[in-house]
Parts: C-alpha cells; sequence; structure tokens
C-alpha cells in the first residue's frame, strides 16, 4: 500500500484478530455454562441419585483362612484374633509427631517403627497400617481413653496366622506373608483380584502357597451407608465370608518332629512316602525356621540372618538339593540290569578291586576285592567293580532311559510352592543332558569313560531326595509310580465335607515280578547281614534298604578318612529303605550332609523312622552318630 | 521538618505503580474462592490452605518484580530463555528421569525440574519477539520459521509424554502466530489438513492417550479405570444442582469419591458445593480476566507486546477451559490444572508471571509511546 512502513498499521489488523478470538471465548465459556446447565439443571434429578448411591460403601470382610492339620488332626497352621493399632496416614496431620506422641501412651519399639516404615514405602496411601500388633487389653484400654489425641489412629481386630508347631515341618507347611507386586500379579493373573480385596496376606511358600485359592475362602461384603465423614453408620447388608478350606495332610507331625529331632544340627533331608498312594508322611529339610517370624513381616536382620547363614536353612533340601545318590543308586542299577536282560541274578563277575578302563582305574572300596560277586552279594555288599563293569556293559543311554522312568531327572511335582519352579530337577546324565549343558563342541561329547562312575551314583549324577525316595516307593510298589502329594483331604470349614485328594498315579513301568523280588530280597539282605545289619539289628519287622556314600570332592587317588577330613568336606551320607518288605506301607530316602558313611548317619535314623512308623516306638534317645559302625561299613 | 507522610506516600506509589489494580482484584478475587475451595478439598486429611496461601504470596511477589521490568527488558529475555528451555528438554529426552510412565522430570542432584513448565512462558515471549523482529518485512516463510520454533519444543513435551502441557504450550504459540496476522487462506487450509490427518494422529498416540479419548466417549466403559475420574466428578458437578449442596458440604467430596481433587479436579469439588450459580461465578470471573488482558493487549504500543499479551491472556483461556471441560466431561482428562484455583506452587508462579507481564506491558506503555 505505502512504501513507508507504520508500525501501527498492523494496529488495525491485530485488533480484529483479538476481537475474533474474544467472540470465541465467549462461545466457548458459552458452551460450558451450557454444559453445565445440562447437568445441574436439566440431569440434576439423575446425578443427585448417583450421589446418593455413592453414599453407600462395600466394606470387604476378609475370610478365616483355611487351617492346616496333619493326618491325625494335629493343628500345623491356625489363626488367633488379636488386636493391632494401625494408622492411616492420610489421615494424619503429621506421621512422625503422631508416633511420637503414641509412643508415650503404648510402647512402640525401634523394630515397630522399622517395620512400619517398610510396610508404609509398599503401601498406598489410604491404607492403615500397623504400628503395633498384639496389643494387650490394658494396652487397647490405655489408647481407648486418649483415643481423641490421634486422628487417623485406631484399634483394629485381626486375625492373625500362627504355626503352633513352629520349626517342625515349616519347608512343608511354607509361610504366609505380606502381598507384594509380585503376589498381587499371580493373584490378577488367576483374575482373583475381586476376592482378594481387604485381604493383606498371601501364601509364600510350601503349602500355604500352593493352596493358597483352597485357603483363602471368599471374600464377603458389607454394604453400609456412610455419613459425610466417611464412617460407617448404619449397615444395609451383610454377605458374609466363605471361610477357606482345611487342608488335612497325609504328613503325620509326630514322625516328623521325630525325624527332624534325630537330625539335630546336621544338615540333611528326609522323605517318607507311603507307596501305594505316593501320600509323604514325613518330609525333613534340616535346619529349619520359624515360619512364625514372617507373619508380622520379618525383621531385616533376621531376614539377612536366615539367607546368609552357612546352613541356608531357607533352602527346602528335600526338593530343592541335588545330590550324587552314592551306593543306593545300585538297586536301581540292578533292577534295569534284569528288565534288559543284560543281566540274570546268578550271573557272578569276579572282582579283584579295580576295574581297568582305557589308561584309567576304578577302584573298589575294598582293597583286594570281593572276588565272585553275584547280584545278591553286589547289593549286600555294595561292591563298586560290579557297577562299573554293568554301567560299561548298558551304556550311558540305556541307563539314563530306565533312571528317567522310574522319575530320576525330573521333578516330582508334588503340592509345594506356586508352581513346580521351586523344586529342582537334579541331573539325569546322558548324551543328550551333556550337548545341552555344555556349549564348547569338545565338552559336549560323551565320553565312554564318564559311564563308570554312573553305575556307582557317583559321575554327574545328582538327584534331589525326594526324587530318591520316590523311586525307592516305586520299586516297594511293584513300578506303580504315584505323584507325591502332602495333602490327603481338603476339607469345608462349614460342613466338614472331604474332598479326598486322589492319588495320582503317573505310570505303571510294568516291572517283572520276579525282577522285583531279587531286588527286594538282596535289600532285605542289606539291613540282615550286609551294609546295613548293624542299624537294623533286632529291629521288629522286615526292611529293605540300601546305605550310600556320596563323594563330596574327589580324593585323587588319596584314602579318604573320616575323622581327618574337614566336616564340610566329609562324604554325604544316605539310605534307601521301605518296611515291612512284604508288604510296604513306607518307603523312604535319608541324606545327611557330610555324615561321611551312609550305614554311619543315615541308617539310624531310618531306622528311628521306621521303628516309629511301624511300631509306634519312640527313640530312646536321639540317633547319634553310631561311630562303631565304620568298622562294619568299610565295605560299602 | 521532614515530610513523613509524604515520603510513605512516594514510597508506597512508587511501589505501587506498576501494578494494575483491575488485574489485581480479579486474580485476588478468583484466589479467594480458589483458598476456601482447596481448604474444603483437603479438610479431611492434609490440610492445604494454608500451604497454597503461601504459594499465592511467593508468586505474587515474583508478579510484583516481573511488573517492575520493562516490556524491552523481557524481549531481551526472549532468545536466552527459548534456548535453556530448549537445551533442559533436550535434557529430559536424554537423561529425563521416569515418574508414572512418563518423562518429564530432569534430575539436577539436588532437586529436578520440569522445563516443559519454562516453556509455557518461553514459546510466547519468543515468538512475540520474533513476529516483532520481522514486522517490517514479514512474509510468509517466517511463518513457516514460527511453526518450527513451535513445533520442536512441542513434539519434544508431546513426547515425555505429556498431553496436558504440549497442548498448552502448542496453544500459546498458536495464539502468537495467528495474532501476527497468519493469513485466513493458510488457517482454513491447516483446519482441512488437521481435518484429514486425525486418523493418523490417532496411530501416533500412546495407548493411554487413546483409551483417554475412549472413555471420553463412554466413561462407562470403564467405570473402575480410566472413567472413573470423569464419572464422579459429573456426578458431583451434577448433584450441586442450581445452587449446590453448601460449603463443605458436598457428599462427592467428602467421601472421598473425587480423585485429585484439590488439585486437577478442584472445580467438581467447587461446583458441587457451590452449583450452577457458583460457575456461572466463576465464568464472569475469567470473563473479566480475559477482558482485562485483551484491553492491555489491545492498548499495546508495540508489536512485541501486544502479541505477548494477547498469547499469555489466551493461554489463560485455555487452561481454564480445557479444565472445566475436562472435569464436566466434555474433553479428555489431560491433566491441566484449573487457573489460580489448583494447588500447587509451580503453576502458580507460571501463572503469575503472566499476569506480572500483563502488567508490565500496561504500565509501561506510556513510556514507551514518548
Amino acid at each position: 500500500m505505502s512504501e513507508f512502513h507504520n508500525p501501527d498499521g498492523d494496529l488495525p489488523r491485530f485488533r480484529f484478530r483479538l476481537g475474533f478470538t474474544a467472540v470465541s471465548v465467549l462461545i466457548a465459556f458459552a458452551i460450558l455454562f451450557g454444559r453445565f446447565f445440562w447437568l445441574q439443571v436439566l440431569q440434576h434429578d439423575f446425578y443427585r441419585t448417583r450421589a446418593e448411591d455413592n453414599r453407600i460403601a462395600l466394606i470387604p470382610i476378609v475370610p478365616n483362612r483355611g487351617v492346616i492339620t496333619d493326618r491325625n488332626g494335629v493343628v500345623l497352621a491356625r489363626n488367633y484374633s488379636a488386636f493391632t493399632l494401625e494408622i492411616t496416614p492420610s489421615q494424619t496431620v503429621d506421621l512422625e509427631t503422631t508416633i511420637d506422641s503414641l509412643a508415650e501412651v503404648i510402647d512402640v519399639q525401634p523394630k515397630d517403627r522399622k517395620r512400619f516404615k517398610r510396610l508404609l514405602d509398599e503401601a498406598k496411601n489410604f491404607e492403615s497400617i500397623p504400628i503395633r500388633t498384639r496389643l494387650t487389653d490394658a494396652e487397647v484400654a490405655k489408647f481407648a481413653a486418649q483415643r481423641y489425641r490421634f486422628p487417623g489412629v485406631e484399634v483394629k481386630a485381626r486375625l492373625f496366622r500362627q504355626y503352633p508347631l513352629s520349626h517342625i515341618a515349616s519347608h512343608a507347611i511354607g509361610y504366609i506373608g505380606r502381598i507384594t507386586d509380585r503376589d498381587l500379579k499371580w493373584i490378577e493373573e488367576s483374575e482373583r483380584q475381586a476376592n482378594y480385596k481387604g485381604t493383606d496376606h498371601v501364601g509364600k511358600t510350601g503349602l500355604e502357597q500352593h493352596y493358597e485359592f483352597e485357603l483363602h475362602g471368599e471374600t464377603g461384603y458389607e454394604e453400609v451407608e456412610i455419613d459425610a465423614g466417611g464412617r460407617a453408620i448404619r449397615s444395609l447388608k451383610r454377605i458374609p465370608p466363605v471361610s477357606g478350606n482345611n487342608l488335612q495332610l497325609t504328613l503325620d507331625a509326630k514322625l516328623q518332629e521325630i525325624t527332624e529331632k534325630a537330625f539335630g544340627d546336621r544338615k540333611g533331608a528326609l522323605v517318607a512316602i507311603e507307596p501305594s498312594t505316593g501320600g509323604i508322611l514325613a518330609l525333613v529339610s534340616n535346619p529349619t525356621f520359624d515360619p512364625n517370624m514372617f507373619v508380622d513381616g520379618i525383621t531385616p536382620e533376621n531376614w539377612r540372618e536366615l539367607n546368609e547363614h552357612p546352613s541356608k536353612p531357607m533352602i527346602n533340601r528335600a526338593i530343592n538339593g541335588a545330590y550324587p545318590p552314592g551306593s543306593t543308586f545300585k538297586p536301581f542299577m540292578a533292577l534295569a540290569a534284569l528288565e534288559m536282560g543284560k543281566r540274570t541274578p546268578n550271573q557272578s563277575i569276579s572282582d579283584p578291586g579295580y576295574f581297568n578302563f582305557g589308561n584309567h582305574q576304578f577302584r573298589d572300596d575294598k582293597k583286594g576285592g570281593h572276588g565272585s560277586v553275584d547280584m545278591y552279594k553286589s547289593i549286600v555288599h555294595s561292591c563298586d567293580t560290579y557297577y562299573y563293569i554293568l554301567a560299561n556293559d548298558m551304556g550311558i543311554d540305556n541307563i539314563s532311559k530306565f533312571m528317567g522312568s522310574l522319575g530320576f531327572g525330573q521333578r516330582s511335582g508334588i503340592d509345594l510352592g506356586k508352581d513346580d519352579s521351586g523344586e529342582s530337577k537334579g541331573v539325569l546324565p546322558s548324551q543328550e543332558w551333556k550337548k545341552q549343558r555344555f556349549k564348547k563342541p569338545e565338552q559336549q561329547k560323551w565320553y565312554a569313560g564318564e559311564t563308570i562312575s554312573i553305575g556307582i551314583g557317583q559321575g554327574y549324577n545328582a538327584y534331589t531326595p525326594i526324587q530318591l525316595a520316590q523311586a525307592t516307593a516305586v520299586v516297594a510298589n511293584n513300578g506303580v509310580m504315584f505323584r507325591p502329594h502332602l495333602v490327603r483331604n481338603i476339607v469345608d470349614a462349614k460342613t466338614g465335607e472331604k474332598r479326598l485328594v486322589e492319588p495320582e498315579p503317573i505310570r505303571d513301568l510294568h516291572l517283572k515280578q520276579q525282577n522285583v523280588d531279587v531286588i527286594r530280597r538282596a535289600m532285605v539282605g542289606v539291613n540282615k547281614e550286609g551294609t546295613g545289619a548293624r542299624a537294623f539289628a533286632g529291629a521288629g519287622y522286615e526292611a529293605a534298604g540300601k546305605t550310600g556314600t556320596a563323594q563330596v570332592f574327589s580324593l585323587k587317588g588319596a584314602e579318604y578318612k573320616a575323622n581327618s577330613t574337614k566336616k564340610e568336606l566329609r562324604d554325604h551320607a544316605l539310605f534307601i529303605a521301605y518296611a515291612p518288605a512284604d508288604n510296604p506301607k513306607i518307603a523312604l530316602a535319608v541324606l545327611v550332609e557330610n555324615g561321611g558313611f551312609g550305614a554311619q548317619s543315615a541308617a539310624p535314623i531310618a531306622r528311628m523312622v521306621l521303628d516309629y512308623y511301624l511300631l509306634g516306638k519312640l527313640p530312646a534317645g536321639a540317633a547319634v552318630e553310631d561311630s562303631s559302625a565304620i568298622e562294619a561299613d568299610v565295605e560299602e | 521538618m521532614i515530610d513523613v507522610v509524604g515520603t510513605v506516600k512516594r514510597w508506597w506509589l512508587n511501589l505501587i505503580k506498576h501494578i494494575d489494580f483491575p488485574l489485581l482484584l480479579i486474580t485476588l478475587a478468583i484466589m479467594a474462592i480458589g483458598l476456601a475451595t482447596v481448604h474444603s478439598a483437603t479438610i479431611d486429611g492434609n490440610q492445604r490452605m494454608m500451604s497454597q496461601a503461601g504459594n499465592m504470596g511467593v508468586a505474587m511477589v515474583i508478579m510484583w518484580f516481573v511488573s517492575r521490568l520493562a516490556p524491552q527488558k523481557l524481549m531481551n529475555f526472549a532468545i536466552p530463555l527459548y534456548i535453556l528451555g530448549l537445551i533442559l528438554l533436550i535434557g529430559v529426552f536424554l537423561f529425563g528421569v521416569k515418574i508414572n510412565g512418563a518423562k518429564r522430570w530432569l534430575p539436577l542432584g539436588f532437586t529436578r525440574i520440569q522445563p516443559s513448565e519454562i516453556m509455557k512462558i518461553a514459546m510466547p515471549l519468543m515468538l512475540a519477539w520474533y513476529f516483532h523482529k520481522f514486522e517490517a518485512t514479514l512474509k510468509l516463510r517466517h511463518y513457516f520459521g514460527a511453526a518450527l520454533l513451535l513445533f520442536v519444543p512441542f513434539a519434544l513435551i508431546a513426547k515425555q509424554p505429556d498431553l496436558g502441557t504440549a497442548l498448552l504450550v502448542g496453544a500459546a504459540g498458536c495464539y502468537v502466530i495467528f495474532l501476527a496476522g497468519l493469513p485466513w487462506k493458510i488457517i482454513v487450509g491447516l483446519v482441512a489438513a488437521a481435518g484429514a490427518a486425525a486418523p493418523l494422529l490417532w496411530g501416533m498416540m500412546h495407548d493411554y492417550q487413546r483409551k483417554r479419548i475412549m472413555t471420553l466417549i463412554d466413561p462407562t466403559t470403564d467405570p473402575l479405570g480410566a472413567g472413573y475420574h470423569i464419572i464422579q466428578s459429573t456426578i458431583a458437578i451434577g448433584s450441586g444442582g442450581p445452587v449446590g449442596k453448601g460449603y463443605l458440604n458436598g457428599t462427592q467430596t467428602h467421601l472421598e469419591f473425587i480423585p485429585e481433587k484439590h488439585t486437577d479436579f478442584i472445580f467438581a469439588v467447587y461446583s458441587e458445593e457451590w452449583g450452577l450459580m457458583g460457575n456461572a461465578l466463576l465464568l464472569f470471573l475469567y470473563t473479566l480476566l480475559i477482558g482485562r488482558g485483551m484491553m492491555i493487549a489491545s492498548a499495546a504500543s508495540t508489536p512485541f507486546s501486544r502479541l505477548l499479551a494477547g498469547a499469555i491472556t489466551l493461554g489463560f483461556f485455555t487452561y481454564a477451559f480445557i479444565n472445566m471441560g475436562m472435569v464436566s466431561g466434555i474433553l479428555p482428562v489431560v491433566g491441566v490444572p484449573l487457573p489460580f484455583m489448583s494447588y500447587g506452587g509451580t503453576a502458580l508462579v507460571t501463572l503469575f508471571l503472566g499476569i506480572g507481564i500483563l502488567m508490565s506491558i500496561h504500565t509501561h506503555r506510556m513510556l514507551v509511546k514518548k
């Protein structure tokens, strides 16, 4: 328009545009006003009703958790009611001051504060968090008198889990603890989050975790009218909770207690199974822990101590520890040989005390050898050379195939933990296994020489005590394998109606009766005239057994001396047994870590278990190490 | 004798020299309502009213300082502030800390800052300076330059993701460009293009953003999740009725049905207790605030100050409209506070920076004219 630019020349345009936005603003506000008019005048009745409905709150009522009892009704886990002092952080003016002044009224220990802090970090703001648990009646009264001073603090009656037998069977029972994010994910994946409103504890390990959804029960609801302060003023409707189911176990608490005592401060595991059902009679992992520590939330000090203790009390050795089976492997090797036609019972070898393979000499424990050895003698006197030769004749893949059918190298599927991830598979060596296990090609190849020591339960062999017990039970039960389980009945808490956990046959190995009989005769011989004879002297029943000693470290040609070797490096002692031999009611496997010879420390524990279970005989004293058994055991 | 009265009077006049009283009175009125509502919203828990009053005090001191800076001085801040904001946003992109799934904070060791907040002021400042500089020779390509200045921070903030702030920063920039005279042909073209690109944008959105839009269309699809906020705040507003339930008597508020009730959803609290009557008053006050701001923009003496004043004023409108729109269920929930009402110190400081700038522009206009 003009050459000379006037800074104000654009002003009219600016003002026009500003006017345009002003009109837009008015239109937008008119739309908002229209919306408000619609909601607050035209739809007011509808929304007023909705707001009224909002005055009704649903308060979840947490069900009683199911009780766990042993096969005879001895209570292993129960609930008790106690008062807790709880703080809702969002309703307090200042949390620290509240706790400080609270401490003047009621005893609040530094550990209570610590636990509160930890729970506070995990919790949402509107949840109430316990500062003190298990208030005495006097404390409740004292607080009630001064309640007005503490907004956001209240006394609540809550149910607590209690494990009356403390340390006993804790690895089987497991424990409960406060729900964490990970637990929440599990609950959500199981689509049960609605049922967990109001619940703050969940099974963390063992039966408590495996049967969580049986034990928990169904959450009830109370519909209450709440006043303007959010307090319940009137109950409108109450849907009572349904208590969780009780669990009746196959486990015998007394047997469990005797066994745990027998271990004393020795590390190890014992699994006793009823062969005809797979029901677990005792499941010991020593040392144990007190599950009661976890209920209120374990202190970090205790947690650290449990986890860093060299004896690892939190590990369930019965299902999670993998050990070489040693000579307890031999009866299964013999059975494999019979079933596969690699040996007849009477076929004898001549044992010079060693077996040469390539450049390597595999030595027998007995210097000079056992002379002429048939199958019976090979088991009774635990002859190594017999099994070196047998393993070499059978080959690794035949051994692996048969042992796999007995359950070795597989998870037993016992009803512990959330899924079977808590259970160890162990190692069932085979050519395929080695290929998977190692990365370098030269390590992936299976060497025939490696098969030899597999025959005596050494080498790559590593199995869990429950696998060993299960295999023993399969032999005792003529080849029919049941899934091991701890729960016999799931009991409805209200009606008392029992739901039997049916024994679940996994497979039938179709063993030939005459072959099973050969093994049985030999295992009975072990306890009559062989390596277990001393431990089973004078038993009032016929027990089949086998001792075992598993090397913890390689001796490299040096001679093993039990007393001169450091305790941690001493061999593991093992024993498997079932009894009565002609009609087995119980099959078991014992492992004593660094226990030395099987006959010396594992067999006496087995004897004690069988004595109690079959005869009701209580042990006179603890099953101390029988050091005089060493001489009787040198043949092993 | 020393003229005590005269000295005090001079001192006082100097103190309030750059205060625009209409603007101050309107914001004080809105803040009074805000304080009362914060009190009602937090009476059952941690009381926040005093703390909010403190925030207001601090923010108003900042306003006072800013109002004394002449617009020419403000102009000097445009480039450094914009570049600082941009660097910090890139810092967030590279080293930001994630809180609640969004990367908005930049850790500085002793504290952490949210750089997108700086952009709310830096963006209109920068663009106002830009158009001021090219005012005489404005060509189409300058609009492209402005669009680029706008787009980079916008994209960085949207990427965090912080849709609410991105929207506010983007809007502030767009207002400057519009007021600077972007040709209508281009505006119409852009609107048409945006309509066509909407499906494309949908594909670029985060899942939670899509979910918000879906629940806006039908909140009942997710009554316990994303729709809960909208359902409960709509009930609060609707049940308030024409005259409200009375101060401190809102059941939705005091029975904890309204989420974030002292921050983003404070309008639901106010609306439940004061009803349509209260809403009308609040809309009226916001209209006065915006009207005063527009008067200041209109009377401003330089292109820089009028563009800045216009953009800041329209920024207030955007805050208020988006917030009340989302709480009453006609706009998606994007996390925008209600100006001068919502609890929170950072937002108040930003708002009063804006008020201070408006006051500065208005009270310095005569000096420039001379």
